[in-house]
């Protein structure tokens, strides 16, 4: 009877040290992840005194203060910025919406000719690395004077083969016997897209809208080789321009000022949206 | 069952795949088959458009480039130390994230923040934070310094402490991939197996070894795949880090390679850009098959 | 509106890649549905009876012969031109839409003069949702309703553009066995109220007898028998009819006729005329059998089970072309073949030593037999011997 008791508070004694042990972890990790975001928070609200005068950084300020936000739509075109990568997120990701719908719809519910084959194909462009076709891409957009133009950063990113994959197999799901209901009363292809297939598919449909909205709001590579007028930058080029160029190079909490502005609006989606967004991203979305 | 038919003509499928096929055949075929064009045209002239010959003089002319070499040597060390890292501090993460119960929704919510902001606009606080200026030595140099080691700038200093700065960044951003990977491929292990283990008394570490861990190896294997293929796409942290001149500082990726050899100071060589990025697919294709059969062997389906 | 079938035949592509064979769904179908009936088409599965259901649809194309509603060849007209209403098996509710919306479907697909106004649409919807007696679930979401009130919603949304024909598919097969009953006799009552001509699709035997004017029974395409259900079941055409209909199902036996005389293995158990001497498979209804103790027919008996108002008397004979016989008798039987019983087995029960078999001599009710032929497996036609 004693060596259970013996036994059990052993139990007991090494479960306590592994669970102190995985929230040490946890929390360690936890530190490293929201350091960051803590100290650029931190320095946008430090004045530019304050912060140049702290040769041993400070942890918190005592005076915070807003003027550099203030700077940072001032002093540099962010709100430009701001406004150009809303435009062009919204535009890319309708844009790409629709054609994506189409194609899946023709895809999951459609009878034509070589649907199959054009399927198959489809898909192998899946495998196709964009650093490989930006090239060409590039010299196109260059070619029919399309740099610094919003059509030029949109085009080539309103499809993709890995959306209409995705939507094509939610579309599947849906009986076949909705459709033939549908079209014993009449309704036609389209009518039964836009009133019976897209309202079941919506949780899909917000899903493929999140991801697509984060891809384009982060996205800096092609904006970077296809404008370098200021006034069609991104928040991703902007930043740079900033780093390298604005506020004097050395304003630094004026440019924390400009990353929290930047970063906040995903992640404000992301708190809203967060299941949708972490089931979508494992559902197959990787970074880029 | 039958398959109903109720189309009546073809053109109706294709018409609705209209729009996706232009934008794919525009943008991702053509240029597909254009890059390997332009990587055997020699001497090819952006502005005139005309080119010499055709031959492998550009991907020997990058071969030899001392730039594109720097670059290859940069993104294998990267790659060699943030796949490994990265997905073994994965694990570790979610194993911990998954045997709690209080807080794991507040912790997974965090750890998945780095996914959601901008690369570029994170990449300057963390320059700020292991930069050291004229004001100041900066904050983890503030850190050092409480270990009584001297400062170092990690931004424009030793080559192996911007690496460092690299890897640490790359890890930083990859990591809510992996962990919201991992700890949903182990909620996926039916409990059956592990009470079945404690039942038996098998101890924690070794119900680990040998049950969760083949149990999630398809899942580990996906991660280092992706991962692989990623960490060779390298580019966007580094120039959050170090700026548009990569070259200048010793930091640049294959990928900035491409893209500086197409656009910018050193730019308007596509058909060297071409060259390079073949040769960099070729790698991490040959890489990726290598991963494929090693996985034969050791990957539980 | 009476439906006619004239050559009805649909074939579909052979899924085997090496043989291109056609599979014949539908051969040659003929036959006439008269106004205002509810007819049952059944068969097991694969038989073509969706693919029959289906065509008259119009969701599938015939590959030749046409279809006639009211005199109308409708065969190249779209479905939602035929003016039928179509419930699925699986009810096939739009998921996203309330109980009133499903049912307004249909209507807000109307174009041209057909055009109704918004309170017109809600008027035939509330009437249809009358008909059903569904009028308290009309802003509930499919998901939140019963597989009976499903259906019901399904049926609703079939009749509310007032069709002439109303087709189901399987109507009662995702109901429970309690349900199954209830909604049958409701779906005869919508029917008879409407008095819409209305066909239904089953596998279910049963169901079909019990609800249908007119049966149709079928096999690998081809049309076994049509006619009213009593009349099928007390005269079927051949060996499949035959076994098809009826619960428990018929007993069947390998006999001959000789000399104007039946015979079941050694026993001759019935007086017949008008039949050439031939080997024959012998159907008896579990209903045809007559405990009668010098009986023709000797059985082994197997064992007594109990089921209210009848008793099923289990018994084995040679000849038979199952394990075991059954026959249903009046429960008054009961004890009598329950004292046969214990003296045959003692105590200790079939599972005990078996030291004698116990007999069990029935008489036949002729009207319950039937006969067929050997190789085509028809019905043999015999006179009664009075």
């Amino acid at each position: 009877m004693a060596d259970y008791g013996k036994i059990e508070k052993a139990a007991k004694t090494r479960k306590t040290v592994f669970s102190t042990i995985t929230y040490i972890l946890l929390i360690f990790w936890a530190v490293i992840v929201l350091f960051p975001f803590y100290w650029m928070i931190l320095t946008s609200v430090k004045s530019y005194g304050a912060y140049n005068s702290e040769y041993i950084p400070a942890f918190f300020t005592r005076s915070p203060t807003l003027q550099n936000y203030a700077d940072a739509f001032t002093a540099v075109p962010l709100g430009r910025y701001f406004a150009n990568t809303v435009i062009f997120t919204i535009v890319t990701t309708a844009v790409m919406i629709v054609v994506i719908t189409l194609a899946a719809f023709a895809f999951a519910r459609l009878d034509f000719r070589g649907k199959n084959i054009a399927f198959i194909l489809f898909l192998s462009l899946m495998m196709i690395p964009n650093e490989l076709v930006i090239i060409t891409n590039f010299v196109t957009i260059t070619n029919l004077n399309m740099r610094n133009t919003f059509s030029g950063l949109i085009l080539p990113s309103v499809t993709s083969v890995f959306y209409i994959y995705l939507l094509k197999e939610n579309f599947e799901q849906i009986p076949d016997s909705l459709y033939y209901a549908a079209k014993v009363d009449g309704t036609s292809d389209l009518k039964y897209l836009l009133r019976v297939m897209i309202p079941i598919s919506k949780p899909t449909l917000i899903t493929i809208t999140i991801l697509k909205v984060i891809e384009c709001w982060n996205s800096y590579v092609w904006p970077r080789l296809i404008t370098d007028d200021e006034n069609y930058f991104l928040v991703s080029n902007g930043i740079q321009e900033i780093r390298e160029n604005g506020f004097g190079r050395e304003n630094i909490p004026a440019m924390m000022a400009a990353v929290v502005v930047i970063s906040l609006p995903l992640i404000i989606l992301f708190l809203i949206f967060r299941k949708k967004v972490m089931a979508g991203v494992s559902r197959g979305g990787t970074k880029g | 069952m039958m398959k109903i038919r109720l189309t009546e003509s073809n053109l109706k499928g294709w018409l609705y795949l209209l729009p996706a096929i232009l934008f794919l055949g525009f943008f991702m075929v053509y240029p597909l088959v254009d890059v390997f064009i332009y990587s055997f045209e020699e001497g090819y002239n952006s502005a005139s458009q005309t080119y010499f010959g055709v031959g492998g003089y550009n991907y020997s002319y990058v071969l030899h480039d001392p730039y594109f070499l720097q670059a290859v040597k940069n993104t294998f060390i990267l790659v060699m130390i943030t796949v490994p890292l990265s997905t073994g501090i994965a694990l570790l993460i979610s194993v911990a994230l998954s045997s709690i119960k209080p807080l794991r929704e507040l912790f997974q919510t965090i750890y998945f923040l780095p996914y959601v902001t901008n690369t570029l606009a994170v990449g300057l606080v963390f320059m700020i934070l292991f930069k050291k200026t004229a004001y100041t030595d900066g904050l983890v140099n503030l850190f050092i310094s409480w270990f009584g080691a001297g400062s170092v700038d990690f931004i424009e200093g030793p080559y192996w402490a911007k690496m460092f700065v690299l890897c640490f960044y790359t890890i930083w951003v990859v990591m809510p991939f992996k962990i919201l990977i991992l700890t949903s491929a182990l909620s996926s292990v039916n409990q059956v197996y592990y009470n079945a283990a404690k039942v038996d008394g098998t101890s924690k570490f070794r119900t680990f070894m040998r049950i969760t861990l083949p149990m999630i190896s398809p899942m580990i294997f996906y991660l280092v795949i992706t991962g692989f293929i990623g960490a060779f796409k390298a580019y966007s942290d580094a120039v959050a880090l170090f700026g548009t001149n990569l070259n200048a500082a010793e930091m640049n990726t294959i990928v900035g390679y491409v893209y500086d050899m197409l656009y910018g100071d050193s730019g308007g060589y596509p058909s060297y850009a071409s060259a390079a990025a073949i040769i960099l697919f070729s790698i991490v294709l040959t890489i990726t098959c290598i991963n494929l059969l090693i996985s034969k062997k050791k990957v539980h389906y | 509106m009476e439906v006619v079938l004239r050559n009805l035949t649909k074939k579909f592509p052979g899924r085997d890649r090496k043989k291109r064979e056609d599979v014949i769904a539908v051969n040659d179908f003929n036959f006439v549905i008269p106004d205002g009936k509810l007819i049952g088409l059944l068969g097991p599965s694969g038989c073509g009876k969706s693919t029959t259901l289906n065509l008259i649809s119009g969701l599938l194309k015939p590959t030749s012969g046409r279809i006639f509603f009211g005199g109308d060849d409708v065969t190249d007209l779209p479905p939602e031109n035929r003016g039928i209403g179509l419930v699925f098996q699986n009810y096939a509710l739009y998921p996203h839409l309330t109980v009133k919306q499903n049912i307004l479907f249909p209507l807000q697909n109307l174009k041209g003069k057909d055009k109704l106004s918004k309170r017109e649409m809600l008027e035939k919807a509330n009437e249809a949702a009358r008909l059903v007696q569904i009028e308290e679930l009309m802003e509930s979401k499919p998901a939140e309703l019963s597989g009976g009130q499903q259906q019901r919603v399904a049926i609703a949304r079939a009749l509310v553009k007032m069709p002439m024909v109303l087709l189901l598919d399987e109507p009662l097969s995702n109901l429970d066995a309690r349900l199954r009953l209830q909604t049958r006799e409701e779906i005869r009552r919508i029917q008879r109220k409407t008095g819409i001509t209305t066909i239904f699709v089953t596998h279910d035997q049963e169901e079909a007898m019990s609800i249908s004017d007119m049966i149709v029974v079928m096999k690998d395409g081809i049309v076994q028998q049509i006619g009213k259900p009593q009349e099928v079941y007390d005269s079927p055409v051949n060996l499949f009819v035959a076994r098809f209909l009826g619960t428990p199902p018929i007993n069947l036996f390998e006999g001959r006729a000789k000399d104007n005389q039946l015979y079941i293995g050694e026993d001759a158990v019935l007086r017949v005329k008008g039949i050439a001497d031939q080997e024959v498979f012998v159907g008896i209804r579990p209903e045809g059998f007559i405990l009668q103790e010098n009986g023709p027919l000797c059985c082994a008996l197997g064992g007594v089970e109990v089921m209210g108002r009848d008793i099923s008397v289990v018994s084995q004979n040679k000849a038979s072309l199952s394990q075991s016989i059954r026959a249903i008798v009046g429960a008054e039987h009961l004890e009598k073949i329950g004292k046969t019983y214990a003296a045959g087995y003692g105590e200790k029960g079939p599972d005990g030593d078996r030291a004698m078999e116990t007999p069990v001599r029935f008489a036949l009710n002729p009207h319950k037999v039937f006969l067929f032929d050997k190789e085509t497996e028809e019905r043999i036609i015999f006179e009664e011997y009075v």
